[in-house]
């Protein structure tokens, strides 16, 4: 009978920091957890008593890396809450600021986080040592990205331009002039990055995954939709709390998320794209013919290709939107309150991210939900682990714990996001 | 927040082999986006990491090295048990000790726990909160240990990250202004929000840094650097109400990302006095 216990203490390159706990009896594995060690910051408490005029500002300091896409679901939820619908050159310019944030969050993850596991380096800045045209060209993407944030929301982190019914100022043609020149430029190392990352050495693993997505008849959807799983469900954003549930585990680091009763679905751009490749920019299907993924890719370490395809659709659209960039006849519609309670998800880079608030005729907020991608994830990252770690628990453990960590990795897991992952202590044996 | 001791360590950081200084960057309780800031200097990333070994961050590097630290840039509030002891650690292994945005330096957005009951706080959250370890108060770095400068905003403002790692490396104090918002405003030709258009604004009692990015986007500054030193906040609340603001929006327009900051604690008390009555005090139920 042989006992083993694998750790990886201190998760490298994810944003935020856990840790893996592997126990294993005669090649089983009895036990395997990603302990999380966030110190909950209790948003979902603290928005009590907040005005209906606040979540924006709020939950963006949820996560640092995709601010925008809580500032969108905030918007979205408590816009629904009011009986208002922001459309139009406004509902463009939500879009283009969108489009930005996962220009700059997909690059930070593929070139500095991800690609370093395929070319062997420790970081993006080790990889710089000998590869620097490679991280130079990475890093000239992402700022395209930053900028596009910045022209539209004021700055790269917590844009200060949003508000509930659109925003403070609309940005004018001047401003997103040079934006639109240095995307324009850009784009073309959105194609390259294609065919680079399509080129590294992927081990042969495809997994059955459940996916979850949202879908919008008019686009790849990003900013709003219903949301559809990948064995045919379809829901209403509104009815979202009748079909994902959320339990805290005992002996688990997490709340878990299910799906209509069970556990382990899996959000995010593999998700995303299996859903809906179709809605992809002419330009970004094209990458993704030439670079072999199918319609549906199922193997989590060829989710950077998907990435940087959805970083060549990203580039396009938002081209595109500010070529077509019509005149908002004023910065934002008005959002009265009245007492109701409004559901919100959006597409982050990472998945999909749920608000939910009630709030009173005045606009106070008696009751907030956040959902993040991280929290519906985690159980599926545990599956995909125990696939990768059981038949290999002979390997030396340094080596288990670096794949391990590169299977994490795959998922960009933000653990920064986890309104509500825990800080559990659990008896080791 | 000190001068920082002269660089004379330069040479000791630079060793026999004349190692470059060696860099770390930590996280405690936050979002991320301070560090990030590092990582979003596109264009100066690759030369700030030829002049320093980035020798601990785990955000960026599968590598950490061991201590001891030539720089530490600390991200995030004090919130757990364990981090009350990992910061003591960090402090014992870093030579400099800089804290990075408005959770390190403050107790960030989730310092709005001072002023409620953290118990009431994780039933909320969780269903089973006893699994949960965590303080009733969020608290800056320098609560617990010696600091060496302390860089605002939520989130920091990526030339002044600059300025301050440009600085320390060579031995110098960083240039970091501390006068108000309403400064930058003036200097970037924006027409004052609240004179202008009577929109509520923070700028004159807050932190500059941010370049007046909330009144060039025809926005009232929501005091995202937090207080700036000595502010004179009972004019600026006089002024609110003028434009309109009740009691309840004067004390949440303080009690945001720099809440637990004594001046802004002060405004939002000043503005409704019973909040002395009802709220924990400073230190209390530590």
């Amino acid at each position: 009978m042989t006992h083993k216990t694998v750790k990886v203490g201190g998760l490298t390159r994810v944003e935020g920091e856990g840790a893996l706990l592997v126990r294993a009896r005669d090649g089983r594995i009895e036990d395997l957890e990603l302990r999380i060690y966030e110190p909950p910051r209790f948003f979902e408490a603290l928005l009590r008593g907040r005005s209906h005029t606040e979540p924006p500002d709020i939950t963006a300091r949820i996560c640092g890396i995709c601010p925008v896409a809580y500032q969108m679901s905030a918007c979205q939820a408590i816009e629904a809450a009011c009986g208002v619908e922001v459309t139009g050159p406004l509902r463009d310019l939500r879009l283009l600021l969108y489009y930005g944030e996962w220009i700059e969050s997909h690059t930070l993850h593929v070139y500095l986080l991800h690609a370093p596991d395929f070319l062997g380096y420790d970081s993006g800045i080790a990889m710089a040592a000998d590869h620097r045209d490679l991280v130079q060209r990475g890093l000239a993407l992402k700022k395209a990205g930053n900028d596009l944030v910045a022209a539209v929301g004021g700055r790269p982190i917590h844009p200060v331009n949003v508000r509930v019914g659109g925003f403070y100022r609309v940005p004018t043609r001047r401003e997103l002039a040079p934006v639109a020149e240095r995307l324009r430029r850009a784009r073309e190392i959105a194609l390259e990055t294609v065919s680079w990352v399509a080129g590294f050495d992927f081990p042969e693993v495809e997994h059955d995954y459940r996916f979850l997505a949202l879908r919008h008849p008019g686009e790849y959807a990003i900013l709003s939709g219903d949301v559809v799983t990948s064995d045919g469900g379809s829901f209403a954003v509104r009815d979202w709390p009748e079909h994902v549930t959320e339990e805290q585990v005992p002996h688990s680091t997490a709340l878990h998320a299910r799906l209509d009763g069970s556990p382990g679905y899996l959000v995010g751009p593999m998700a995303r794209y299996s859903l809906n490749s179709a809605q992809l920019s002419p330009l970004a299907r094209e990458a993704a013919a030439a670079a072999g993924l199918g319609p549906v890719c199922r193997n989590p370490f060829r989710s950077i290709v998907v990435r940087a395809v959805e970083i060549v659709h990203a580039y396009d659209e938002a081209l595109r939107l500010i070529d077509d960039l019509a005149e908002p006849g004023a910065p934002y519609v008005p959002v009265e309150p009245r007492a109701a309670t409004g559901h919100g998800a959006s597409e982050a880079p990472r998945g999909t991210l749920y608000h939910r608030y009630r709030i009173d005729a005045d606009g106070v907020i008696r009751e907030a939900d956040i959902v993040p991608p991280t929290s519906q994830n985690q159980a599926r990252i545990e599956a995909d682990l125990r696939h990768l770690i059981e038949p290999r628990l002979d390997l030396p453990e340094e080596e288990l714990a670096t794949l391990c960590e590169r299977a994490i990795r795959n998922h960009d897991p933000c653990i920064s996001c986890s309104a509500h992952f825990l800080d559990l202590h659990v008896d080791a044996r | 927040m000190g001068a920082p001791r002269r660089a004379s360590r330069r040479s000791s950081a630079d060793g026999p082999g004349g190692a470059r200084p060696r860099l770390a960057v930590w996280k405690f309780a936050s979002c991320d986006g301070c560090q990030l800031t590092l990582l979003d200097c596109e264009e100066e990333l690759l030369s700030v990491a030829a002049r320093v070994e980035i020798a601990y961050f785990l955000e960026a590097s599968s590598a950490p090295g061991p201590g001891p630290y030539d720089l530490s840039l600390v991200e995030g509030s004090i919130t757990t048990p364990d981090d009350l002891e990992r910061i003591r650690h960090v402090r014992r292994v870093s030579k400099r000790l800089v804290t990075i945005g408005a959770c390190a330096t403050a107790g960030g957005i989730q310092a709005l726990r001072d002023f409620a009951d953290v118990r009431e706080f994780l039933s909320v959250v969780y269903a089973r909160p006893d699994y949960i370890a965590t303080l009733d108060r969020s608290t800056p770095i320098s609560a617990h240990v010696p600091v060496d400068f302390e860089l605002r905003g939520c989130p920091i403002d990526r030339r002044q990250l600059l300025e301050v790692v440009s600085a320390f490396l060579a031995g110098r104090r960083p240039v970091v202004p501390p006068n108000s918002v309403c400064v930058e405003c003036k200097a970037r030709g924006n027409a004052c929000v609240m004179v202008a258009h009577g929109t509520p604004c923070l700028g004159p009692v807050t932190q500059a840094g941010c370049g007046a990015l909330c009144p060039a986007f025809n926005r009232g500054c929501y005091g995202c650097f937090g207080p700036m030193e000595s502010p004179n906040v009972r004019a600026l609340n006089r002024q609110l109400r003028e434009l309109g603001m009740s009691t309840p929006e004067l004390v949440r327009v303080y009690r945001t990302f720099n809440a637990a900051e004594e001046p802004f604690r002060q405004a939002a008390e000043e503005a409704d006095p019973e909040l002395r009555d009802h709220e924990k005090t400073p230190g209390e139920d530590r």
